[in-house]
């Protein structure tokens, strides 16, 4: 196989910080010792596939994939969508994206979950789908209520859904969230403020796209995801003799 | 002013939160019947070659808990060091699985064949060694480390061999615990620490 090249380092500045005392839990979550850094190989450059067989009609339909068709869920109804790319700005297609939230009540069907907001018996809150040649994706679903949560004495999380995304490469591998454009819990959100810089923030947060919004049916937001690129290899054997 | 650097900059990372079993392991959440099949579920199918081996450990905070909400995803080459989807590689190996922290007691298990050595840029080689992505709520950006083993040759591994502080090396390797068994602890924070990779 070609070499595509090694990983773009990851520039961790533009990641949240992984302590953060306004984010409890990641106190003693947050390793000490610095991060061994060094060039990716094999392990890193390599990863799972996974074929469009495996996939349902209704994996990327979360308002109707948990009552297999049979009832929609309930909430405002929201089209999640958007172009996974790599640095270099190139679409990275046949790729998994996955995605989960709260139902429209801010309650995750989970056994951890007790807030008193009710359950959806027609909404699940997972949703898995692959981009297409050019990287795209699309999820249909609702949209998810803030909730509450314990950490200081009243902190609530923004509407948001959480989304992985695994590129072709290990070391790719991408968890973030997605927020909504114009929710004021947005700046309240120490999780959101792991982000110490603003303009990188509002990169998670998506627009309202009236021009894919369907008229009588849903609205349209627009999330697009960057994965790290591959560096180019031309020069390789000069650095084998340093 | 300069040109522009025709980059994108990744996107930022969060937390994985409390609830990530819902999108990655539905199952596991309680959620069984949302999808026909669950991706990662084994690294291997029947008929894979090499040793059949099970790992198993916990994941401990900075308080010496053992967590009970992390996930963990593993990528590995077959017995021979190929990945799946380079030439010559078992296709009975795909090389990945998910897997989580039991929610009563911490522990995970992954069972899988033992990777063979990979042969890196440069004529470089690497022990054979397994890739562990580890995340879980408070955890911001996902944790990548490495599974190597007790009973194999480390001595000429390129990542081993930059650990400057010899004695956090043993934080990534396996120790054999009977014919075929490993343990294989985290520790996220202070004593013990595990070497955590950017890579
Ligand atoms: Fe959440």
């Amino acid at each position: 196989m070609a070499d595509l090249g090694p990983l773009i380092p990851r520039n961790r500045d533009i990641h949240p910080v992984p302590y953060d005392p306004g984010y409890k839990t990641s106190v003693a979550r947050s390793p000490s010792q610095p991060l061994l850094s060094m060039e990716s190989g094999a392990s890193e450059e390599t990863g799972p596939t996974f074929g469009h067989g495996t996939f349902g009609a209704l994996d990327n339909n979360l308002i109707m994939n948990f009552s297999k068709g049979t009832a929609p869920a309930i909430g405002e109804r929201i089209l999640m969508h958007g172009k996974v790319l790599d640095e270099r700005g190139r679409g990275v297609p046949n790729t998994l994206v996955e995605i989960w939230q709260a139902n429209a009540g801010g309650r995750y069907r989970h056994k951890k979950d007790g807030y008193l907001a009710p359950l959806d018996p027609n909404f699940g809150g997972c949703g898995r789908t692959l981009t297409d040649d050019e990287g795209n994706y699309q999820f249909l679903t609702i949209r998810p209520g803030a909730y509450p949560w314990p950490n200081r004495g009243n902190d609530w999380r923004p509407m948001h859904i959480h989304i992985s995304v695994f590129g072709h490469s290990f070391g790719q591998r991408l968890i973030t969230q997605m927020y909504f454009q114009g929710d004021p819990l947005i700046d309240l959100c120490p999780i959101a403020a792991t982000i110490k810089n603003r303009s990188q923030l509002d990169r998670l947060v998506a627009p309202l796209d009236m021009s894919n919004s369907r008229p009588l049916d849903f609205l349209a937001y627009k999330f697009d995801i960057v994965l790290r690129g591959r560096r180019q290899t031309m020069f390789e054997n000069k650095l084998e003799g340093m | 002013m300069v040109q522009p650097l025709d980059i994108h900059e990744e996107t930022p990372s969060q937390t994985a939160g409390p609830y990530v079993h819902i999108g990655l392991m539905p199952s596991f959440a309680g959620i069984p019947d949302v999808y026909e099949n669950q991706l990662g579920e084994s690294p291997i199918a029947d008929g894979a070659k090499g040793e059949v081996i099970e790992i198993v450990g916990s994941i401990y905070d900075g308080t010496g808990w053992a967590m009970r909400d992390a996930l963990f995803e593993s990528w590995q080459a077959d017995a021979s060091g190929k990945f799946a989807g380079q030439d010559g590689a078992d296709p009975n190996v795909s090389g990945y699985c998910r897997f989580a922290a039991d929610g009563e007691t911490g522990e995970y298990t992954l069972k899988t064949v033992k990777p063979g050595s990979i042969a890196g840029r440069g004529g470089q080689v690497h022990a054979p060694h397994i890739s562990l992505w580890i995340v879980a709520r408070g955890i911001n950006i996902g944790l990548q480390t490495r599974i190597y083993f007790e009973d194999e040759d480390n001595s000429n591994d390129p990542l081993l061999s930059r650990i400057e502080q010899r004695q956090r090396v043993d934080t990534l390797i396996a120790k054999k615990t009977a014919y075929g068994k490993y343990r294989f602890d985290v520790r996220l924070q202070g004593e013990g620490e595990t070497v955590f990779l950017d890579i």
